[in-house]
């Protein structure tokens, strides 16, 4: 009897600290993704990758399946969060066209960007090549 | 030619009228109509300098709240 009630702690201690566990790693997890993914910082720095007028990623030249995979994986996560941000009265492509313009005028050094013109461009230490209406 | 002859030929002619009718109104049902402009994919985002500026605050903080994504 003893060991039964013992083994039935012992049981419901576990689950307890599975569930500890798990709210640990979903409050852990926010300040993680606030991060770069190593693999997405080293494409941008290698000008695999570049960002576009319309707030969106892009491909340089032809991409391994990785880095393509990279790219849509960002893009949709950037589609709903340009959704789910848009202020009232403007529209998702409006919104994300504009933090585009921002994406643009943050690119480092060596960075790739497309400018205008659909050619893509090394940011260099001047400003960037951007759209006429960007402020 | 016997006056049933002719009625039976008049038969046949119209029958065979008929067919061709409904072959021709057959044709003009499996006609397509092709669009006379070419089709054009706007690649312009419309969206005026104002409300770039409007939606700058807006892009800022959410650039900063993801900075896994941007």
């Amino acid at each position: 009897m003893m060991t039964k009630l013992w083994k039935q702690w012992k049981a419901s201690g576990l689950a307890m600290a599975a569930i500890a566990v798990t709210a640990a790693v979903a409050v852990a997890v926010p300040s993680a993704m606030a991060q770069r993914d190593p693999a997405y910082e080293k494409a941008r720095a290698a000008g695999q990758i570049g960002e576009q007028p319309d707030g969106y990623l892009g491909i340089v030249g032809s991409a391994t399946k990785e880095v393509r995979d990279l790219v849509t994986d960002i893009n949709i996560k950037r589609k709903a969060a340009y959704t789910s941000n848009a202020p009232q009265g403007s529209t998702v492509e409006q919104f994300a066209f504009a933090t585009g313009c921002n994406l643009i005028a943050k690119t480092r050094p060596g960075e790739k960007y497309k400018a205008p013109d659909g050619r893509w461009l090394t940011r260099d230490s001047g400003p960037p090549v951007r759209d006429t209406r960007c402020p | 030619m016997t006056r049933t002859e002719i009625e039976r030929r008049w038969t046949v002619g119209g029958r065979k009228l008929a067919i061709l009718g409904a072959a021709a109104s057959l044709a003009a049902c499996v006609q397509v109509d092709t669009p006379d402009k070419p089709i054009e994919i706007n690649l312009n985002i419309n969206i005026k300098q104002e409300i770039v500026y409007k939606l700058d605050g807006d892009a800022k903080k959410l650039i900063e709240q993801n900075g896994d994504i941007f």
